[in-house]
């Protein structure tokens, strides 16, 4: 069995695997010939192990939604992301690594501020942010780098607001993050950024249980910590997990979306020139798919043995999903490889599947529609203002982006 | 056409109240909530697709 298991890993392809030179927005050619000959196979990982790889969209839609397949790092098989994440999930975790019923548990105690109505509300907050970021844009003259004066503040903005974090922190919780969701980040620098931020959120969930303001850590501090509901550092976990997928995340699909749709104008023309909430709607749910910007494989463990497609997934065998893959599937997606702002997305899964499915969606979409819905009508000539090949693309990051994106009017 | 959803399972993905804002809604704490388990059938596609993207299969049709 043992030597069964070596020989596989020696034949099998290493993941994660590079994309193609000059194809920034196209996942790696060697996961898409995955996909086409041999959808559920073996990769080889950084430590030697040999987990399944999740390609097609209906296998990772169904193997994602089964109670059979674990979130929980401490499962045997586990596919770990990196020697940091495997030293250091025990004691840093927060309920995007745990499973039913501990994870529902701790996932419903911050749903609230994430239902559509209550995100809805703060459109008009968002649409300020982003107005007085362009105002501030514009009255300096470019080039200027986009993420940096735009795609990171908006994001980071809006959740300092529904959280109730003091933007001033914002080197502070930005650089950490950073930390966080570099791939070659070792295991001491990765423990670091996680103690200073579990800390830092610790600290304002104190002060928020004395002055309690209209935030959702206050929510935290005084509903659930002082009931008893959540222990302190659980509630903390709970911050930084928050705070950091609140803006990395959506700052990357402002700067990555904007340099996609400046390389396709007439894409770009159909969202400057339109008034219509559906059509911005719809685009934001293609560039979602089309960009699937969490590209380093979701982690999971088979608790039983499950079969699909006529393979058996045994227990305890590690599963990653390439979710990236999966959206440029031909099956689910008609030409995949287009990027057409007018198609129906919305099945895509770049928030996930499962019960684990990005809390944050709805923000996101509505940050993502006030943005692209705004920035090219009020700035028309943006253009890219240096050589894509100068660009630095986020090759090393779980969430994938550019490092700058130096732009002019 | 019948809706059901299975409030335990929800996860509060809010994607089936962008999808058919007649049909489904959400509690305070953004658990989905059947406005009507009978739709009009111009809300049949709507809810067809709330059913297809719900990531935690709460949502039961019966045609």
């Amino acid at each position: 069995m043992t030597e069964t298991l070596a020989d596989t890993s020696a034949e099998s392809p290493e993941y994660p695997a590079p994309r193609a030179a000059g194809c920034p927005f196209d996942p790696a050619p060697a996961l898409r010939d995955l996909q086409a000959d041999k959808p559920l196979s073996r990769v080889r990982i950084w430590d030697g192990t040999s987990p399944w790889l999740v390609t097609r969209h209906d296998h990772l839609r169904a193997l994602l939604g089964d109670p059979r397949i674990s979130a929980d790092p401490g499962s045997p098989g586990y596919p770990h992301t990196t020697a940091a994440a495997k030293s250091n999930f025990r004691t840093r975790r927060s309920f995007i690594t745990m499973d039913d019923p501990e994870h529902a548990r701790l996932r419903r105690m911050v749903t609230a501020p994430f239902a559509i109505r209550r995100i809805e509300a703060l459109r008009p907050s968002i649409q300020k942010i982003v107005d007085d970021r362009i105002d501030t844009m514009l009255a300096g003259s470019g080039p200027v780098d986009l993420v940096e004066e735009f795609a990171l503040p908006v994001p980071s903005l809006v959740i300092c607001e529904l959280l109730g974090v003091p933007y001033e922190d914002h080197d502070f919780f930005q650089r950490n993050t950073k930390v966080l969701v570099r791939r070659t980040s070792t295991p001491e620098d990765v423990l670091a950024a996680s103690d200073a931020l579990t800390g830092y959120l610790d600290d304002l969930l104190s002060a928020k249980r004395v002055r309690p303001g209209d935030d959702l850590l206050s929510t935290l501090a005084t509903e659930r910590v002082d009931t008893g509901q959540l222990t302190r550092h659980e509630a903390a976990r709970t911050g930084v997990l928050l705070l950091a997928a609140g803006h990395e995340t959506t700052a990357n699909m402002i700067a990555l979306g904007t340099l996609a749709l400046l390389h396709h104008p007439d894409q770009l023309a159909l969202l400057r020139d339109t008034e219509d909430p559906g059509t911005v709607a719809g685009a934001v749910e293609e560039l979602l798919r089309y960009l699937t910007i969490v590209h380093s494989g979701r982690r999971r463990a088979a608790l039983a043995d499950i079969e699909i497609d006529g393979q058996v997934i045994r227990a305890g065998d590690g599963v990653v999903f390439a979710g990236e893959v999966a959206n440029r599937d031909p099956e689910a997606f008609p030409d995949p490889d287009r990027l057409d702002l007018t198609r129906d997305a919305r099945r895509h899964v770049a928030f996930g599947y499962g019960v684990h499915q990005c809390l944050g969606q709805p923000l996101a979409r509505v940050e993502l529609q006030v943005v692209y819905g705004t920035l090219y009508r009020r700035i028309p000539t943006l253009a890219l203002a240096t050589d894509v090949d100068r660009l630095r693309f986020k090759h090393d990051g779980f969430v994938y982006g550019v490092h700058e994106l130096p732009v002019t009017w | 056409m019948r809706v059901e959803v299975d409030q335990p399972r929800c996860v509060a993905s809010g994607q089936c109240v962008l999808m058919a804002p007649e049909v489904f809604d959400q509690d305070d704490d953004g658990i989905v909530e059947l406005l009507t388990d009978r739709p009009f059938p111009d809300q049949y596609d709507g809810v067809r697709e709330s059913a297809a993207v719900c990531p935690a299969a709460a949502i039961r049709l019966e045609e």
